[in-house]
This record gives C-alpha cells, sequence and structure tokens, in this order.
C-alpha cells in the first residue's frame, strides 16, 4: 500500500531521513519508534506530502504522492486520516462541527453528516460534549475527537504522529484501543511513538529508527532502545 | 452540491466571524477607520466644492457707463453681451438704483451723504454686472470691449471703466488656489485611502496568518483550496459589512456636529449633505468595505494555499 524506495531528505546540511526503504501493506498496524530527531515525523510529513523528499520516492500504490497535482492531492488525502500529537482541531468549532467539517470537505451531503457523526461521536464516547469546543475538553478528550475526525470519512490509512504524546496511561490506554479497534475493522495505521508500554501492549509490527535509518523492522515487535 | 457548499461556506465564515471575537472587533475597528477617512474624503471634497462654487459666485465683472448714457444704448450693449456663449448671467443696475444702493452703502457716513446731497444730479452711472461661466472666463468677456465689434456699436465712448483688470490679479490667484487645493486634496485622498487600506490589508493578513496552522489541518483532512478560502473571505465580506454599518451611524452624530459648527464656514450644511446623499454614501461604505475585506482576504490565504 505504501512503499518507500530509499528515501533520503535533508534539512539544508542535517540529514532526517537516510535511505529509507520500507513497504506497509493493506490492514497492517505498524508502529514507527525512535528516538526524538529519529526521523519519525519526517516519515509521516513524507507520507502526506507536507515534506518532498531529497531523494527517493513514496508511492501510495501506483502513485508518487510527491508527483500528484494540486487537486488530485486533496483528492489523495481524503484517502488518508491524520492524528497529532498536538490534536490540531479547529479552535473555532464545535466538536460537532470538528467531525463535520471533515465531511464537508469531501462533499458529503448533509444526511450522511447528519447520519455519521453521532455515530462516531459515540465510539469515541464523546456524544454528551458535541458543543463543546476544543478548549473546553481535557487532553484525552481532544484526543479522541482528532481520531473521531480522522475516521469519519472512512480512510484507507490513517497516521497517527505521537497521538499519545500529551496523554496520561489511562487516556493512552483508551486512545490505543481506539486504534486498534479501528485497525481490526481494516483500516491500515501508521503510528509513531516512543511509549514502551504502548508498543508492548499492542504487539504489532515494529520499525525503529535511528539518526534516519531503519535498524530494525520486527514483525512482533518490542520497543528495543 | 454547488449550492450546499455554497451554504456551508456561507455559515462556517459567519461562526468564525461571531466566534472569533475579539479578533473580529479589531479589524471591524480597523475596517472602521479606513472607510471614515474614505467618507471624510466625500466629505471634504463636497465642503470643498461648496466653497469654490461660492468664492466663484463671488466673482464678477462690472461695466460701469458715464452718467449721461442713454437707456437705449446699455441695452444695445446688453444685448451683444447676452450673445457671447462665455455669459451666465447679466443683472443691470440702472443710475437710480445706484444712487439708492449707494446711500444704504453709506448710511452711517454722514459727510458723504451731505456732500451728495450738495450735488444737484446724480454723479453716479449705470452699471452692468456681468457673470461668466467660469472663473477663467472673465478675461475674455473684459477683451471683448476692446474688440471692433463692440467699438461699433459705439461701446467705447459710453463706457466710464470695467473693473475687470482692477480685478485681474485677485481673480487670477483665486482661479489658481482653487484648481491646487483640487489637485491637492486629490492627491492627499488618495495617499490617506492608501495607507489606510494597506492598514486594513495588513491586519487582514496578520488573522489569517494565526489561522495558518488551521489552513494546514484543513489541506490535511483534505478540504479543497476553494473550501478553505471561501469562509475567510466571507469572514472579510462581514467585516466590511458590519464596519459600513458602524461607520453610517458613526457619521450621523459627526455630520450634525459638523452641520452646526462649519457651516457658515464651508457654505454646506454637511448633515443635510449627509441626509440627502445617504443612500449613495452608504453604498460606497458598503462597497468598499466589502472589496477591502474579500480582496485583502483572497490576497492573504493565497499563499497559505500553494501545496
Amino acid at each position: 500500500m505504501i512503499y518507500f524506495n530509499n528515501v533520503t531528505k535533508k534539512y539544508r546540511e542535517s540529514v532526517s531521513l537516510e535511505d529509507v526503504s520500507i513497504t506497509i501493506t493493506q490492514g497492517e498496524f505498524v508502529a514507527i519508534v525512535g528516538h526524538s530527531g529519529a526521523g519519525k515525523t519526517t516519515l509521516t510529513k513524507l507520507i502526506l506530502a507536507e515534506e518532498s523528499p531529497t531523494e527517493g520516492t513514496v508511492f501510495f500504490e501506483s502513485t508518487d504522492i510527491h508527483k500528484l497535482s494540486k487537486k488530485d492531492l486533496t483528492n489523495f488525502r481524503r484517502k488518508v486520516g491524520v492524528v497529532f500529537q498536538d490534536f490540531r482541531l479547529l479552535s473555532n468549532k464545535t466538536v460537532y462541527e470538528n467531525i463535520a467539517f471533515a465531511m464537508e470537505a469531501v462533499e458529503k451531503s448533509e444526511e450522511d453528516i447528519f447520519q455519521d457523526v453521532p455515530h462516531v461521536l459515540e465510539l469515541v464516547d464523546l456524544t454528551s460534549k458535541s458543543f463543546y469546543f476544543p478548549h473546553q475538553l481535557s487532553g484525552g478528550e481532544k484526543q479522541r475527537l482528532a481520531i473521531a475526525r480522522a475516521i469519519i470519512t472512512q480512510p484507507d490509512l490513517i497516521i497517527a504522529d505521537e497521538p499519545t504524546g500529551n496523554l496520561d496511561p489511562i487516556n493512552t490506554n483508551e486512545v490505543m484501543n481506539l486504534l486498534k479497534k479501528i485497525n481490526d475493522l481494516g483500516t491500515t495505521i501508521i503510528l509513531t511513538t516512543h511509549n514502551k508500554t504502548v508498543l508492548d501492549q499492542i504487539k504489532k509490527r515494529v520499525i525503529t529508527l535511528e539518526n534516519g535509518r531503519v535498524i530494525r523492522d520486527d514483525k512482533e515487535g518490542k520497543y528495543m532502545l | 452540491m454547488f449550492l450546499i457548499n455554497t451554504k456551508r461556506i456561507i455559515v462556517s465564515g459567519y461562526r468564525n466571524f461571531i466566534r472569533s471575537g475579539f479578533i473580529s472587533i479589531s479589524s471591524v475597528l480597523i475596517m472602521t477607520v479606513t472607510l471614515f477617512v474614505i467618507t471624510s474624503l466625500i466629505f471634504v471634497q463636497a465642503a470643498l466644492n461648496s466653497s469654490l462654487n461660492d468664492i466663484k459666485e463671488k466673482v464678477d465683472v462690472t461695466v460701469y457707463f458715464v452718467s449721461d448714457t442713454e437707456v437705449s444704448a446699455i441695452e444695445n450693449i446688453e444685448e451683444a453681451l447676452k450673445n457671447l456663449p462665455e455669459v451666465r448671467d447679466i443683472t443691470y443696475t440702472s443710475q437710480d438704483q445706484a444712487l439708492v444702493e449707494f446711500k444704504e452703502r453709506h448710511s452711517n457716513d454722514y459727510l458723504t451723504l451731505q456732500a451728495l446731497d450738495e450735488l444737484d444730479e446724480n454723479p453716479l452711472g449705470a452699471s452692468l454686472n456681468i457673470k461668466a461661466k467660469d472663473p477663467s472666463q472673465y478675461e475674455s468677456i473684459s477683451k471683448y470691449f476692446e474688440s471692433d465689434d463692440a467699438l461699433s456699436r459705439g461701446a467705447l465712448t459710453v463706457i466710464d471703466k470695467i473693473d475687470y483688470h482692477q480685478n485681474k490679479i485677485v481673480i487670477d490667484r483665486l482661479t489658481s488656489i482653487i484648481n491646487g487645493a483640487k489637485k491637492l486634496g486629490f492627491a492627499v485622498s488618495l495617499i490617506l485611502v492608501l495607507i489606510s487600506i494597506l492598514i486594513t490589508f495588513n491586519t487582514i493578513r496578520l488573522i489569517i496568518y494565526m489561522s495558518r496552522e488551521e489552513i494546514n489541518v484543513m489541506k490535511l483532512v483534505g478540504a479543497g483550496s476553494k473550501y478553505i478560502r471561501g469562509p475567510f473571505i466571507v469572514s472579510g465580506i462581514f467585516v466590511g459589512v458590519v464596519s459600513s454599518l458602524v461607520t453610517i451611524i458613526l457619521f450621523i452624530p459627526v455630520s450634525i456636529w459638523l452641520g452646526n459648527q462649519i457651516t457658515d464656514f464651508v457654505g454646506i450644511n454637511l448633515y443635510s449633505y449627509y441626509k440627502s446623499n445617504f443612500l449613495q454614501l452608504f453604498i460606497i461604505m458598503l462597497g468598499s468595505g466589502v472589496a477591502i475585506g474579500s480582496i485583502s482576504s483572497v490576497f492573504a490565504i493565497h499563499r497559505y494555499l500553494q501545496k
């Protein structure tokens, strides 16, 4: 589904990713681990075409992500849901509107929105807070909202960049369970983290980065740094 | 889908405007200042024009005739003058009228009146007061009296004096001041308007700059450029609409106050001017507000939508 072919990314002189080749298949749950600055976030930014590789290519199925036109890129992004460490919610919109926005963006009808949003709100247990604004939510609630927004359009792939980085253990657990549940329903998930307990709990594929290079790729991985 | 999208964009733009609270208020304030400047300039132009007209009205040429000129000779000349294209209006003052006016003017000057009484006959001549269509045309009117056409009518023998030559310097200077004031007024207006538009533009740019993270999030969620841009433009339009409403209300007390204070000075009551041109002024304010708000938003957001 996603193919990194000898990808190198440099920011001026400093190398962020060096000669990375990874293949991620449909339905996988992949954790990418490493110290800060190992290149985890760069990797996700490359998949979302927020950054372009200095060398090499990144393919989504059979298309080179970085050769897409602006319009095709918009269409591609609709197939990918994103969850960030810092949530990145729309501060001027309520919980309900934040989720509805993702559906409006992909031109879903009013009926679909009316039907699906409450459903997802229930899934992430935020029904009672539909009309709250993001600044009125706790960290865990914000992240659950971000996940709800990411899955509402039923994307093929979800990228979660340190989704538990700002959460306490209980909220971390909830978020991870939620992601696992989504993965069980068939959605591919790429997760970056440096939380050891998270990894030991989920028992999925782990790719370890160090100084921009892949140093381990374990089928049922453990945190090995 | 187009209709639904439009509706969503408008609703979202409206909500952004309302929910941004303090930010919206500050951009409305800045925009109000801009519209205030634009409207003030319209007022200044109106006041300037009206006082210029007043001044123009005061410029004229008077032809004095020697005291025993036949009325028919004067009528001949009046007739000839009326045919000149430059002439707008001619007022005839007879010898008797001139005397009455002279006495009125000097009613406190006992000595002069007594001297006048000493004379057996009326020493004052009849006169023609000529108004031109434009101040610059007085020269050609006064030249007319030196031309052959006027001579053939025997004008030269009956004319005592033409006061144009005495007024000439004053008239010339006034004409150049009028033209200068107009040019200067226009240049100053233009600069002020440009400055305030720039300030408004930068304010809106800053506001959108603050939203750049959200714009990024919208892109990542898969929203197209139009769908991201739309609500910002709608917010900009709302800023324009609200500001024009604020400005139009603000100008009611301002114009009443100006009407009370400077009507004598500028020769126009700005409050009645405001009332009679209300709709026009409102359309100008609304139009400029909406245009500045939306165009600024389009330009400001452009750079965040490139990939």
